[in-house]
């Protein structure tokens, strides 16, 4: 042992070892040694371009045929700067070259390499022989036995140095550095005084003081979240000590149980927390939902096991259901239960009535759905409302644009398509819809209406020669004519 | 050996590349993960970690892993960046490790220079901790950082802030100062102004897509450290008499900082401007590369051949743009960005923002991501001063129907931090704030900005209207304004021996530093640029931030992480 600490002597105090010794001065002659190597070592990498280049363009070929990497480009603009600006010769060459901006104010030539490295010494402007205290035994410290204020503490401690709290016994003396620390407004400080009086106090009497500093509050609150120590986080949740939001931290914690039976029973526990009426609301929803996917989960896996139900036969299932959001379980249930009467669970209708969904975002869902399993008659009925006359009328809350997009989406056949292009209201965007899908019915018709005759003609080059689309092309324009 | 938390390696790797730590007998390097340690013939192991307790977990396996029977035996050290962290040692502690630890240190990194005129802490929860956990570590460092800012280039004479949280900085750095006496320093400030903005004062900015260049690689590809990745088709080697067609499958990643000439020119335009850059940037390559055949004798042939690395360094820094340039371009071009953006735009100029908006509810319909539709309603309820509970209401239902309960929780952490409300005061404020600080341009010019509107094609970030403003003419004139918006603003000085005090020569610029506290996005750090350049500005700036962000990032740190933690 007495051997490696010798040799770990010789590491940390031979000069090639600075760049962690954290010395202040800097060997300036080290340090050039060091960039002078650096730039040696560069001028190696250049020199060789050089060489390449000269031969390629002597030879008289083409000059793009030299490809250059990144590394060779930065570096050799690097160098090229660096020959220009003295300041920045020193050190940099082996950093990131820093630019040297043209009209505005730069840092480049502040920013010497000894910059970076003496930077850590330099930011503790008060203790500057780091160095030579690493070395020093633990015994040595006399930290122990000193005698510090706590003012003098939290600033020893600021200052990276250890220094022993067990001194502080009263609880006066406790709370006076407990607000020391919290002036200085160093986390690492505060927490640590934290678990010194965790340890120390008794939790009402720490729980008491803590309520008129909330910053301290949030910093143990923090530290425990941290620790995951979720029974003393509930302790404060109980004592209901502050306005901040622990009921959620506490609903957070259902995203770490595996189990879903645990998952639901926790997520019951939430609702009773003093969350605003909102949040109450969609807690609820969410164990609500929680329960149903279990009930559809154990359902529909008995059914695909069975092998008795075609639609899990033809589309077995990617995922199971469970957690989920709202929206995939609708429609999962559009996609394998659209047919269900409302009293069950897994009924989109029964989804849609519970969870108080709006119609827009139904209709999406289940169209998707529809669409996806080519069911081209739901989706008709979706949009198919009977008036009391019986009439019957194709009216969507979305627009039958997005309609289209779905559809599309799902590799609809032209004929589908088609009967919801032609139901675009804004002429614009149906011919526009039209063109991109060649739904060249809606394309014909809607220049027939708008009677352009030009745009009609243009379009004929567009559709087959010979086609039936062609043929009505010509028998309206020489209507037309006649007319 | 090293061996580093993943995170450090980015923000390390600006500062100190391999090759330097090689120099230094760094013999090997890995990365934090559990399990053993990898062989390698090395007395020490140091490990370079955040403060973070699950880092310590791994740790705790790595060594625990390693001690049984293994000769010789190999010492333990470990780095703290940029705190030690006592409740990780007393984590070590428990764990039954700590004692195998040598040397137990900190590497107070707090600023890394990221550019000539940018520096970033990379903090990446700063934001979150100081507004969602009361946490106010992060302005610690800054405070901290800016002590060492000052001990470098001197102290600066004129403190403005705007901000709970910039108060904080200011009154620490005050007392920092006081507590540490031998701190005051003969060095003539480079700095006149410091101006410490909370990010929380302008909520709006980030939440818009940006639209300079830079700023559009960042939100579709996200720089990492100066770093981006790209799609790797259009970077297709075109190497001739290589057979190989099989396009390569790693994605291609490039640095980007103003050491790149054609960058430093770009970066900070509006996207619509950089095209005809580029294709002017072509044609003089062009015929730079056209006079090889004027060159005639020896003479010419050599000078041509001299300038040869440099057209070269050009010709290829301007494929790698026009391809970056081509793949933004896909973008936005497409329907999907344009309806964003058009509805970003409504909202910022105070269109239909106090009610449902149709865009955002056909997105979530068709699930778009999740953090689209936060960064919209966000930008809707802070472009409204607060929703009305009604439509406040009906967004939340649909995000959690869609997209799931647990979500809940991110939407209670955007309520905390303000970004997304109910309208209680029953007053909307921004209007009044939008039209004194003239936020939002009709006349937008892209392509020869005399605004810093241009970043965002309209409207000006809030945060950097109030840098202009407080250079020219004072904070007096909108004092208004200031107290619609949330936290303080206050003027500090701090006294310089008399011979350090700057006599200004006519015409000499003044510098600013502007320090975000909770993040800045590269459009704001365009603006500042563009108003440094500005001829009769007569300010400079440089930039200081706890991290780079933008809208996506910044709203992803403020989500609960979903999936339970690996241990």
């Amino acid at each position: 042992m007495s051997r490696a600490r010798a040799d770990e002597e010789e590491y940390w105090h031979s000069s090639k070892f600075r760049a962690f010794t954290f010395d202040d001065e800097d060997d300036e002659l080290s340090q050039l040694k060091e960039s002078k190597r650096a730039v040696n070592s560069l001028r190696d990498i250049v020199d060789d371009d050089d060489d390449d280049l000269e031969r390629v363009s002597w030879s008289g070929e083409p000059v793009g045929s030299i490809s250059w990497s990144i590394k060779e480009t930065a570096s050799s603009s690097a160098s090229s700067l660096e020959g220009r600006d003295s300041s920045l010769q020193k050190g940099s060459s082996s950093y990131t070259g820093f630019p040297k901006q043209a009209s505005s104010y730069s840092l480049s030539s502040l920013f010497k390499g000894e910059f970076c490295l003496s930077l850590p010494a330099l930011s503790d402007t008060g203790v500057k022989n780091y160095a030579p205290e690493l070395r020093r035994p633990k015994a040595e410290y006399k930290d122990y036995s000193s005698d510090w204020s706590p003012k003098d503490t939290v600033r020893r401690m600021q200052r990276g140095k250890v220094c022993s709290l067990e001194r502080f016994r009263s609880l006066q003396d406790k709370l006076v550095l407990l607000d020391e620390a919290v002036a200085g407004h160093d986390g690492n400080i505060i927490t640590a005084v934290l678990i010194f009086l965790k340890r120390t106090l008794r939790k009402e009497i720490l729980f008491r003081e803590l309520e008129v500093r909330q910053v301290a509050l949030c910093h143990l609150i923090h530290f425990l979240k941290e620790t995951g120590e979720q029974k003393l986080l509930l302790d404060l949740l109980r004592l209901r000590l502050s306005s901040l939001s622990l009921q959620l931290s506490q609903y957070r914690e259902h995203l770490n149980i595996q189990d879903v039976e645990k998952r639901r029973e926790f997520l019951k526990g939430c609702i009773g927390l003093p969350f605003s009426a909102e949040d109450t609301s969609h807690i609820q929803d969410h164990y609500t939902l929680l329960e149903r996917q279990i009930i559809i989960e154990a359902n529909d896996r008995h059914l695909e096991t069975a092998g008795q139900s075609e639609i899990f036969r033809k589309y077995p299932r990617k995922a199971s259901i469970l957690n989920m959001p709202l929206v995939t379980t609708l429609f999962y249930s559009c996609f394998y239960h659209y047919t269900e009467a409302e009293g069950t669970f897994s009924s989109p209708t029964n989804l849609k009535k519970t969870f108080k969904i709006p119609d827009k975002q139904y209709v999406l869902t289940a169209l998707a759905a529809r669409a996806k399993l080519r069911a081209w008659n739901d989706v008709d009925a979706l949009f198919t409302t009977k008036n009391w006359l019986g009439y019957t009328k194709k009216k969507a809350p979305i627009g039958f644009h997005r309609v289209v997009e779905i559809l599309q989406r799902n590799n609809a056949p032209v004929q589908v398509l088609q009967e919801y292009v032609r139901l675009v209201e804004d002429v614009e965007t149906r011919l526009n819809l039209a063109t991109k899908y060649k739904c060249h019915d809606v394309v014909i018709d809607t220049y027939r209406d708008l009677k352009d005759r030009i745009q009609l003609a243009a379009y004929r080059c567009k559709v087959e020669r010979g086609s039936a689309e062609e043929g009505k092309i010509d028998s309206i324009l020489n209507n037309t004519v006649r007319n | 050996a090293i061996v580093w938390d993943e995170y450090l390696t980015g923000p390390f790797g600006l500062i100190a590349q391999y090759s330097l730590l090689k120099e230094h007998e760094v013999e090997k390097m890995f990365t934090l993960k559990p399990g053993r340690l990898p062989q390698a013939d090395v007395k020490n192991i140091i490990f370079f970690v955040r403060p973070k307790l699950e880092l310590m977990d791994i740790i705790t396996d790595n060594v625990l892993r390693e001690d049984r029977g293994r000769s010789p035996q190999r010492d333990f050290h470990i780095l703290f960046v940029p705190r030690r962290s006592l409740l990780c040692e007393q984590w070590l502690k428990e764990q039954g490790v700590l004692g195998s630890f040598i040397h137990r240190e900190q590497y107070s990194l707090d600023l890394i220079p990221f550019d000539g005129d940018l520096l970033s802490m990379e903090s990446e929860s700063a934001f979150k901790e100081c507004y969602l956990e009361s946490d106010q570590t992060s302005l610690y460092h800054a405070a901290k950082g800016l002590m060492t800012l000052q001990a470098l280039y001197g102290t600066i004479p004129q403190i403005f802030g705007k901000g709970e949280c910039a108060r904080h900085v200011a009154n620490m750095m005050i007392r920092m100062k006081r507590e540490f006496p031998g701190s005051q320093n003969s060095i003539f400030p480079v700095f006149d102004t410091l101006l410490l903005l909370d990010r929380n004062v302008d909520l709006l900015t980030p939440l818009a897509t940006q639209l300079t260049y830079e700023g559009l690689i960042d939100e579709i590809y996200g720089i990492q450290n100066t770093y981006v990745k790209l799609p790797p088709e259009k970077f297709a080697p075109k190497k001739q008499g290589e057979g190989g067609k099989d396009l390569p499958t790693e994605p291609k990643k490039l640095q980007l900082n103003s050491a790149e000439e054609l960058y430093a020119e770009i970066r900070d335009k509006n996207f619509n401007a950089v095209g005809s850059v580029l294709s002017k940037k072509a044609k003089i390559i062009s015929a730079a590369f056209e006079e090889r055949h004027h060159a005639k004798t020896v003479g010419e042939i050599k000078q041509f051949v001299s300038q040869l690395p440099h057209m070269q360094a050009a010709r290829s820094s301007l494929a790698n743009h026009t391809s970056i340039a081509e793949l933004i371009k896909d973008i936005t071009t497409s329907e999907d960005f344009f309806d964003n953006l058009t509805v970003e735009q409504e909202f910022m100029s105070g269109i239909d923002t106090d009610k449902v908006n149709n865009y955002i509810e056909d997105c979530i319909a068709q699930k778009h991501p999740l953090i689209k539709i936060l960064r919209l309603v966000c930008l809707q309820s802070v472009c409204n001063s607060g929703l009305k509970q009604k439509v406040l209401d009906h967004y939340k239902k649909e995000i959690l129907q869609t997209y799931g309960y647990e979500h809940i929780l991110t939407l209670n952490n955007l309520e905390k931090a303000g970004l997304l409300k109910s309208q209680t005061s029953g007053r909307n404020n921004y209007p009044t704030i939008r039209k004194t600080l003239r936020l939002w341009m009709d006349d937008v010019n892209e392509q020869n900005p005399n605004d810093i509107s241009y970043v965002y094609s309209g409207y000006a970030p809030l945060s950097v209207r109030l840098a202009q403003l407080l250079a020219r003419p004072g904070w007096r004139s909108i004092e208004e304004v200031l107290k619609m918006l949330p936290g303080p603003h206050f003027e500090e000085r701090q006294q310089l021996p008399t011979g350090l005090q700057k006599k200004r020569q006519h015409g000499e610029n003044r510098v600013t530093l502007v320090f975000f506290l909770g993040g800045v996005t590269y459009a704001e750090i365009a603006a500042l640029r563009f108003l440094s350049q500005m001829e009769d500005g007569g300010t400079e700036y440089v930039i200081a931030t706890t991290k780079l962000i933008n809208g996506t990032s910044w709203i992803k740190s403020l989500m609960e992480k979903l999936e339970p933690a690996p241990f």
